[in-house]
């Protein structure tokens, strides 16, 4: 419509459709068709993600054992239903004297449940070991072939359908068997990883992002500090690594190893603990906790600020009561990403030090530890492919953990976001 | 661009001059920069206790400027500097013993937008008087809350949902209680920045009210954009315009009544008469 008309002056004209509408139409369903596809590809890439890890974490196994637990059957008594005392007489005629005398000396017979001996049978007699694993898909919808395998190439072995994850996977330390090979190493050293980082890293950065968002003037050298850490933020986590290598496992042995504190762990001798390795991801995430809490304190409105002073509040008043409270949603949200970010860490601990290899629970910080990753890491890389498997498990496992460390500290922030 | 080189007349600092009356708040040669930039230059005003008194003028003449210099809120913008003096109880608030916490105690203020805390209505009033050392009971605390609500004309319509959130209250609701948190804290002078321009006419006319019923204990500075406002609602009125540099100046200062109906000067009139601003 002509916008200069005059109102009053004859019929006003109808309106008539912009001739380019369907063309601006074409335009944005084009538009709305690839946001979606995009949307799609990453909910695709996603399923086979964990597709892929459920495929390896279940399957059928072939077991091979050395002595089959029928040959022990006492009178037709299966192996699983003897009692004790004969459990006890089928392991001393099998094993030899010095092994027998060992175990009675680590825990006398006597003082022995029956599972307990059980265990004992089949770890020292029957001593099953795996030939060979296949895939939860294979083992879905190949069955025949895997029979016909089994039958012809392992005539000794026995098919089961296992899943890696299982209680004693969770429970059991590390093992070279891959039957008693378990995570609670690992689990046990992130956690306690974790929770250094997050008592470092979450003080430190939110007090810095106070500092800068709230007190600092805005001159030269505050923003080349805050250059810097947006920078920092983009570091690669290896060169973190470098950094805690030659500043927490090194320079400050005395300290990261307990020896200043007069602690004495017998399994360290060196700064390759878990607290080198909290304070190297602290270090990591308090780039990306810094930045995440700038922006925060920056969405808490200016006005609010200004109603606080103006009634008489101090600034450390109106930071504490209107301005962190205002901002801790978001704090607690950037902070959750960078433990997620952190959890995930495999680099930065390798080089730091996280043991591939340890069968004890670490017991504090000045502990040798291994994480989660790491020991995902040293299970793929190993060449048999019942590691693979238990290195899908052990991620399902990480998932878990990470989501259920995720999901809490959501609820905390809902909880802060609620009031009021 | 209104020249004001040759004006013939000098504005009056004080309202009422020659006459006997108690002074809130005065200043004296007062001048605002933000950087190099002058907002406000070398303006003298006095400010009579227990009135209103409006600050109008176009967009940009310094009058929130003005304003802010009065309980030093311009502080805020880093880049502000006030020179000058601003007298207050025979005290200079910008000498250098003085705190600008305790000059935003004794001078409260009252935003443009209406800000409550994100906190409940009762905790909204409470605060205020907690951080300043409140040391009386919890029931003296809540008498004190019910005063202060009272004094907003906002006690009847909260008094049942004094727990929930502050913001849960309407546009008008909000600023008379942001009003009461002012008060709450027994400021001397309240300074007000354009408090009903966010608000329907319904909300203006009780914030109006309001305004007029706090006199009897408190000196209120209005600045407004809305020159019926100003008539309705001032006792005194200052105009500030701007000179040729774009920093404002007080132009004109009197009595309401006389300022709307018989201004000293042209730009004044061709103001308050709508031709320009």
């Amino acid at each position: 419509m002509n916008p200069h008309a005059d109102p009053n002056s004859g019929p006003v004209a109808p309106p008539q459709p912009a001739t380019n509408l369907p063309h601006r139409r074409r335009v944005g369903e084009a538009w709305r068709v690839i946001f979606l596809a995009s949307t799609m590809l990453g909910i695709v890439a996603l399923t086979t993600l964990l597709l892929n890890i459920l495929d390896g974490s279940f399957g059928y196994v072939a077991l091979e054992n050395r002595v089959e637990p029928v040959e022990l059957a006492v009178d037709g008594v299966t192996l699983e239903d003897l009692s004790k005392e004969e459990l006890v007489r089928v392991l001393e005629e099998r094993i030899s004297p010095a092994l027998f005398r060992k175990l009675e000396r680590d825990l006398p017979f006597e003082d022995r449940s029956q599972e307990n001996v059980l265990a004992l049978v089949y770890e020292k007699v029957v001593q099953p070991k795996v030939v060979k694993t296949w895939t939860l898909s294979d083992s879905l919808f190949k069955k025949g072939e895997i029979l016909q395998e089994v039958q012809s190439r392992y005539p000794q072995a026995e098919l089961h359908f296992m899943s890696w994850i299982r209680p004693a996977f969770i429970a059991n330390q590390q093992s070279s068997d891959p039957l008693k090979a378990g995570v609670r190493t690992a689990i046990l050293g992130s956690l306690w990883t974790i929770v250094i980082t997050i008592v470092i890293a979450f003080p430190l950065g939110v007090g810095a992002a106070i500092y800068l968002e709230e007190y600092a003037a805005d001159n030269l050298v505050n923003r080349v500090i805050q250059t810097n850490i947006n920078n920092l933020a983009g570091v690669p986590s290896i060169i973190y690594g470098m950094l805690g290598l030659a500043i927490f496992v090194r320079a400050l042995e005395p300290i990261t190893s307990g020896a200043a504190f007069g602690v004495v762990d017998p399994t360290t001798a060196n700064g390759r603990t878990i607290l080198s390795a909290g304070l190297t991801l602290a270090l990591l995430i308090l780039p990306l906790i810094i930045i995440n809490a700038q922006e925060a304190i920056r969405a808490v409105p200016n006005s609010l600020r200004q109603a606080s002073l103006g009634l008489g509040g101090t600034q450390w008043q109106t930071i504490w009561h209107h301005v962190l409270p205002g901002a801790l949603p978001g704090i607690l949200t950037g902070t959750i990403l960078a433990i997620s970010r952190a959890i995930g860490e495999t680099a930065p601990l390798v080089v730091v030090g996280a043991s591939t290899f340890i069968s004890f629970d670490p017991t504090g910080p000045f502990s040798k530890f291994t994480t989660l990753p790491s020991q995902i890491y040293q299970w793929t890389s190993r060449p048999q492919s019942e590691f693979r498997n238990l290195a899908a498990a052990a991620i399902l496992v990480l998932l878990v953990l990470l989501l259920g460390m995720n999901a809490s500290a959501i609820m905390l922030r809902s909880r802060f976001a609620r009031r009021i | 661009m209104i020249q004001l080189q040759n004006q013939k007349w000098i504005p009056s600092a004080s309202p009422v001059a020659g006459l006997e009356a108690e002074m809130a708040i005065e200043a004296r040669h007062l001048h605002v920069y933000y950087d190099d930039f002058l907002a406000v230059r070398d303006v003298d005003l006095q400010i009579v206790a227990n009135k209103i008194t409006a600050i109008i003028g176009p967009s940009g003449c310094g009058k929130s400027s003005m304003l802010r210099a009065f309980n030093r809120m311009n502080e805020l913008v880093p880049s502000a500097r006030t020179e000058g003096q601003v007298l207050f109880h025979d005290q200079d608030i910008y000498a250098p013993q003085i705190d600008p916490v305790e000059v935003r105690r004794r001078i409260g203020m009252v935003f443009q937008k209406p800000n409550p805390f994100p906190k409940s209505i009762f905790d909204n009033i409470a605060w205020g008087m907690k951080i300043n050392g409140f040391q009386g009971s919890k029931k003296e605390l809540e008498e004190s809350v019910e005063i202060s609500l009272r004094a907003a004309a906002l006690w009847d319509e909260v008094k049942d949902k004094l727990h929930q959130s502050g913001l849960s209250l309407s546009g008008g609701q909000q600023q008379r209680l942001c009003i009461a948190r002012a008060i709450a804290v027994k400021p001397d002078i309240i300074l007000m920045d354009e408090p009903a321009s966010a608000l329907d006419p319904i909300a203006t006319l009780k914030i109006e009210e309001l305004m007029h019923d706090l006199t009897s204990e408190y000196t209120i500075i209005v600045v407004t954009h809305n020159m019926q406002q100003a008539a309705r609602v001032s006792d005194y009125t200052a105009f500030f315009t701007m000179d040729a540099g774009r920093a404002g100046v007080l132009m004109e200062y009197g009595v309401t009544s006389e300022i709307f109906t018989n201004p000293r000067s042209k730009v004044t009139e061709d103001y308050i008469t709508g031709r320009f601003g």
